[in-house]
């Protein structure tokens, strides 16, 4: 049952991927984000870890990929792209490092951790403190509701609040560059303003 | 490996049975409901506004949706030529699942008397009067409310057309902003109940003075129920949709039945949100009892369905309160819109949000109540006064440089 819920959630994750990668509208591409991101969902809640998988959907696909697609419905550039026009020369040889570079690192990754995991005794996903599987874990700690509003709350407050803080920034940031210069304000000379 | 239900732990044939049952039943309750809403909603706007309303098709225009739902079915599909076809087909489907989702973690039911947990006894087998109780049910509803944008923005957008694109962009920018209002007065129940599952909130609502539209000061009811009626686009935000505008809005070039599956989608949210305030401020199938015993469940004497019979009584009023609104209350103009959700609803709702959480750590510590209370007014007054300040400050700016508004 759990490896047919992964075979099923892990095909939805891939296809959304390659679908957000291969479709040349934005729109089908922004909604092939969607589909990732619930199988992204489907497999935490695989892993009892239902608040994960809600605020997925919540903060991913119910906030992001939203505004994803309200920019790009309001800027008009809902058409489909001419792949063959290249504006920007050298991305596609880069691209094609960085992506093969994090594949093998990321493989890498996986053997090391499943050499790793065998190493430790039973070899199953006996990750957490309570030397439990991760799905009774999280059963035990109600969802892992609790255990990660102790956790956020309590070791790692310093770096939510720093978290909080960098949005904040971000939110200002965005505010200054979407006004408008008055008249008195300090202008950039040669940009026509 | 799923926890939503207590009796999916030993899976045999009677659990799968009971399982299906509460489906079938939830979705053809859901169905029968919207059409009895619609039905409802024209009749008692008939009544306001001194007309007869619908009254040819079956005793009292009983069966007069049904036939328009016919008509309907028949009508000739158009998908405009401009049209993006697979998302224009995609959208009515995005709009109609997320409303029938929400059932699923509404309790119908159940016994909470005398502190028992909702349990009911169904072919043998003890489960909750709710097809679902995953424990962070009313995250779920947060989640199934932000996909629902989808079905309303996409249908806009892929129409190709401009009347659609305007209403949808409207329709995902009030969804958008509301929903902030929404998950604020959201929390100061959680806080208050101190769990996410919804049979669990409902559980802690055991008597009047507990039930959270008391217990967390009417003040986030309020904005939970204008948030609301701004989520489900229903008068007087139905910007989205005002005809005099927009032609039709978003679904302005749908017709046949993925027209009438943006319909039935609205009507059953229409249903499931006042579900959802009855569960989460009302106490859902908890009766109406004023603390020790004192005006008793008058309702007893249906048994076992007394529960069930207390919340449809309950969202019966709400679904009257939200016709009412549409009824009486003109519609807002966009900017009063914008400035009602995010310089008030949400202002508002963060600070009593706060207020309540001080109340909490003071109540823990053992500190003085009414100085706690004093407190929390004066910071609630100073934040006010300097949001007002900045309201203040921003306005003067925007009218030197010369906006109209």
């Amino acid at each position: 049952m759990e490896f047919l819920v992964f075979v099923l959630a892990g095909a939805m994750v891939l296809g959304g991927a390659i679908g957000v990668v291969v479709r040349n509208h934005p729109v089908h591409a922004a909604l092939s984000l969607v589909l990732t991101l619930f199988g992204i969902a489907v497999l935490f809640v695989a892993q009892e870890a239902n608040f994960l998988a809600a605020v997925q959907v919540i903060v991913y696909a119910g906030a992001i990929v939203v505004l994803f697609l309200f920019v790009i419905m309001l800027l008009g550039v809902d058409k489909a792209e001419d792949l063959r026009l290249e504006p920007f020369k050298v991305q596609r040889p880069v691209a094609a490092i960085v992506g093969g570079g994090l594949l093998v690192l990321l493989g890498m990754a996986v053997i090391a951790s499943r050499d790793a995991t065998t190493a430790v005794k039973g070899g199953g996903l006996e990750t957490t403190t309570d030397d439990l599987p991760l799905t009774a874990a999280n059963r035990m700690h109600d969802g892992n509701i609790r255990a990660l509003a102790r956790d956020v709350f309590s070791d790692h407050v310093l770096a939510f609040e720093l978290t909080s803080v960098l949005l904040v920034i971000a939110v200002v940031a965005t505010v200054m560059l979407a006004r408008k210069p008055r008249k008195g304000d300090f202008v950039v000379e040669g940009t026509g303003k | 490996m799923l926890a939503l239900d207590t009796l999916l732990d030993d899976l045999d044939f009677t659990a799968v049975l009971v399982v299906l049952i509460k489906v079938v039943v939830i979705f053809i309750v859901g169905l029968v409901g919207t059409m009895l809403m619609v039905w409802f909603e024209r009749k008692v706007i008939a009544f306001m506004q001194n007309r007869i309303g619908p009254d040819k098709a079956g005793p009292k225009g009983l069966l007069q949706t049904l036939a328009d739902g016919t008509k309907l079915f028949f009508k000739e599909d158009l998908v405009p030529d401009n049209a993006n076809r697979f998302v224009f087909k995609l959208a009515p489907y995005l709009a109609f699942v997320p409303a029938f989702l929400v059932w699923s973690v509404i309790p119908l039911g159940g016994d909470f008397s005398n502190g028992k947990d909702g349990t009911v006894s169904l072919l043998g087998k003890a489960t909750k009067l709710q097809l679902a109780d995953p424990p962070v049910g009313v995250l779920l509803l947060l989640a199934l409310s932000s996909i629902a944008i989808y079905g309303i923005m996409l249908a806009g957008w892929s129409s190709g057309s401009k009347y659609p694109l305007l209403g949808s962009v409207r329709a995902s920018a009030q969804m958008v902003s509301y929903e902030a209002a929404l998950g604020l007065s959201l929390a100061s129940v959680i806080l208050i109940a101190g769990t996410l599952s919804t049979s669990g909130i409902v559980f802690a609502q055991s008597s009047f003075s507990r039930w959270h539209v008391v217990a967390t000061g009417v003040l986030p009811f309020v904005i939970f129920l204008i948030a609301a009626t701004a989520e489900l686009n229903r008068p007087p935000f139905d910007l989205v949709e005002a005809e005099q505008e927009l032609v039709g809005g978003f679904n302005t070039e749908y017709s046949s039945i993925r027209f009438a599956l943006f319909f039935l989608a609205e009507f059953m949210n229409t249903i499931t949100m006042s579900g959802v305030i009855v569960t989460l401020f009302f106490g859902g199938p908890q009766p109406l009892k004023l603390g020790d015993g004192r005006l008793a469940n008058v309702l007893s004497f249906l048994g076992p369905f007394s529960g069930t019979a207390w919340v449809l009584l309950k969202v019966l009023v709400f679904l009257y309160i939200y016709v009412w609104f549409r009824a009486t209350l003109p519609r807002l103009r966009y900017d009063q819109l914008m400035n009602l959700g995010w310089k008030l609803m949400i202002p508002l709702g963060l600070g009593w949000f706060m207020l309540l959480a001080f109340f909490r750590i003071g109540q823990d510590e053992g500190w003085n109540r009414w100085a706690v209370g004093a407190a929390g007014i004066v910071v609630i007054g100073l934040s006010a006064a300097l949001l007002s300040l900045a309201g203040k400050v921003s306005a003067r700016n925007r009218e030197r440089e010369g906006a109209m508004f």
